[in-house]
């Protein structure tokens, strides 16, 4: 009966023969060959005596799966209304099968959770989002208010926090900025470039990037890519710092979370995005330009006279005044998420990915809001 | 993890660790550390914190490379193992990680269910009625059985754990510390059940483990690391005679010998 110990490792070939109203069931009854055994047990025909005698006296190996198996064999025969005798089992076997059998009934209790129906999935979905809604504008009551103590008394500002964040959200992201505020410059000019020629108004090309970029392009690209870099960065950090309870550890501290991880955060991207937008302004300008000079002969001098004359401080200042806005819901969109994340990794990962969503759709819609209002008042 | 061969025919090693060293940066973990696991016994590791315990446990299950020395598991070196190779004796133990390690997006049983999908090709159903089994097998209730595992307590995702690292009934099983974090009750349930899966299947088990309850209760062997090295094998009685430092710190301190005492009560 006892196996070499060393031969037991990947044994598989379990067999089963039926003779009359003996079954005989032997070899390896393990995980191994537990494929093999399960189709060979559904293609199985048994015998129709209302009386079976199960032979288990030639299974040398036997794991949970093999055992799993014969017990499922034996309680479908049963189930059919035939009495089973089993018979030659190895004492160790025989513990095992009886666990085994014990845990099976435990398993009838497990129920399997039913999916929602559609209209209680819509119901539960639209609760889920007028939560959201109504927790997302608590949070930002209370981040106004926490920023308003920190106006009243300046002292509680954490200036290093601030300082950190501004490296980190603004500095830190100039290249980045740069780079690509200057290549959209330059794909403005080119596409406007072939237009303005076809009509002879060459030095148009100034007005044309000027007031883009000013107005609209600049501010939007910067708020769009802070939302990329700095909206998901506060998120994963403020979700894994919730996972680890080091939110729950600064509260016991005495620390409000508020005070130490959303308000230096909001104050440093309000301070940070209005540089970059002034930042990807010029850049911007300036890749139109090299641009203009290269497509249409504009020399510089001119593109610049031009631009003197195109642009005023409104143009420039509805661009930038929108920046703390973008930035305020950056800020706020991140922090939130983060704050949302419960129990895990996975967690983690999709809450940062509805930051960076709704924060970019929140700047998109904030942004066409402020086009309209900017009409009405004729600016 | 196969039931019926308890007594093997002499004790065959599974594990052999020799001359291991690791480094990390200037700190000397492991100086020359060696020492052998037979077949079908509970061998404990234990030390104080920073004794290396668990970058051993690392090193045998291929998370962590040693500088040098050599790790045979089954007769194999895993220093040098390729890809399949690994994958052949990773196959063949089951690992329960201190804090369960369960991944969070999926349900306990589909935690265990995953195991079995990735290496055998079961039907589904088969592989559903498995897992409920090793889930069930380690005392959760069948409530817990589709829950994630953020919606657990500390106990029952170690328990969760502990039925991913059995459900390819494993010859093997390596636990970093089954019992830390949990009640007394629910570590003493771990105690048994590690006993059971031993007796019941034969297992080898390796544990590192702080607790020395459950050392008393379970452990057929048991090594100190201590200095870098083992400073001291054997069976639990055997150590409680050593006098080496390390050891008489160890099991003479306030709590080990609360733990010696309850443990002759027992006897």
């Amino acid at each position: 009966m006892e196996q070499q110990a060393t031969s037991r490792y990947g044994e598989a070939g379990a067999e089963i023969g039926v003779e009359g109203a003996l079954i005989r069931c032997s070899g390896a009854w393990t995980l191994r060959g537990a494929a093999a055994l399960e189709a060979q047990l559904a293609q199985q025909s048994w015998p129709s005596a209302p009386e079976l005698r199960l032979d288990a006296s030639g299974i040398h190996v036997m794991d949970t799966a093999g055992a799993w198996l014969l017990h499922r064999t034996i309680a479908s025969m049963r189930n059919g209304g035939r009495r089973v005798q089993v018979e030659g089992l190895h004492p160790d076997h025989r513990t095992l099968l009886d666990t085994i059998g014990a845990l099976a009934r435990a398993q009838q209790e497990v129920v399997e959770p039913q999916p929602d129906g559609l209209l209680t999935g819509i119901g539960k979905e639209a609760v889920t989002k007028a939560r959201f809604a109504l927790r997302f504008l608590s949070f930002i009551g209370e981040s106004a208010r926490a920023m308003l103590r920190w106006v009243m008394q300046p002292r509680r500002v954490r200036w290093r926090a601030f300082l950190h964040e501004l490296q980190l959200a603004g500095f830190n992201a100039l290249p980045i900025t740069g780079l690509l505020a200057f290549l959209m410059g330059i794909v403005i000019a080119y596409q406007g470039a072939d237009q303005l020629r076809r009509f002879g108004a060459d030095i148009f090309i100034a007005d044309l990037v000027g007031l883009s970029m000013l107005r609209e392009l600049a501010p939007i690209l910067t708020a769009i890519i802070v939302a990329g870099r700095s909206g998901s960065a506060y998120t994963a950090q403020i979700g894994t710092m919730k996972v680890t309870e080091e939110i729950d550890a600064l509260r016991t501290i005495g620390v409000p979370p508020l005070d130490l991880l959303v308000l230096p955060k909001m104050l440093a991207l309000t301070v940070a995005l209005p540089l970059l937008t002034v930042f990807a302004d010029i850049v911007g300008v300036l890749g139109g330009m090299v641009m203009a000079s290269l497509q249409l002969g504009v020399s510089s001098n001119d593109f610049l006279e031009r631009l003197r004359n195109a642009i005023d401080l409104s143009s420039f200042m509805v661009g930038v005044g929108k920046a703390p806005v973008f930035a305020a819901i950056v800020s706020l969109v991140g922090c939130y998420q983060g704050f949302q994340v419960t129990g895990s990794a996975d967690s983690v990962g999709r809450r940062t990915t509805v930051s960076v969503v709704q924060g970019i759709f929140l700047v998109i819609v904030v942004d066409a809001l402020f086009s309209v209002a900017f009409s009405w008042l004729g600016i | 993890m196969v039931a019926g061969m308890r007594q093997a025919p002499q004790a065959e090693t599974v594990i052999e660790v020799s001359g291991v060293c690791t480094r990390f940066g200037s700190a000397v973990v492991h100086d020359h550390v060696s020492l052998s696991v037979r077949r079908g016994e509970i061998f404990a590791l234990v030390g104080g914190s920073g004794s290396g315990k668990s970058t051993l446990l690392r090193e045998i299950i291929m998370l962590q490379r040693p500088q040098a020395g050599s790790i045979r598991v089954f007769g194999r070196e895993v220093l040098d193992l390729d890809e399949d190779g690994a994958l052949e004796l990773r196959r063949r133990w089951g690992v329960l990680f201190e804090r369960g390690a369960l991944f969070g997006a999926l349900t306990v049983l589909q935690n265990v269910a995953l195991v079995l999908r990735e290496h055998t090709d079961l039907s589904a159903e088969l592989i559903e009625e498995i897992a409920t089994l090793k889930i069930l097998r380690t005392g959760l209730p069948a409530s817990a059985v589709h829950k994630y595992p953020s919606e657990l307590s500390g106990g029952m995702r170690k328990r969760a754990g502990l039925a991913r690292a059995i459900a390819l009934d494993p010859e093997l099983l390596f636990l970093d510390e089954p019992t830390a974090g949990l009640d007394p009750t629910s570590a003493s349930g771990i105690d048994e059940l590690v006993l059971q899966l031993k007796e019941l299947f034969g297992l080898t088990i390796m544990v590192v483990t702080h607790d020395l309850d459950s050392l008393w209760r379970v452990a057929d062997r048991v090594a100190v690391l201590g200095e870098g090295r083992v400073v001291g094998i054997g069976t639990m009685e055997e150590l409680a005679q050593a006098d080496h430092p390390v050891i008489r710190e160890y099991f003479y301190g306030p709590r080990g010998r609360a733990a010696r005492e309850q443990a002759w009560k027992k006897r």
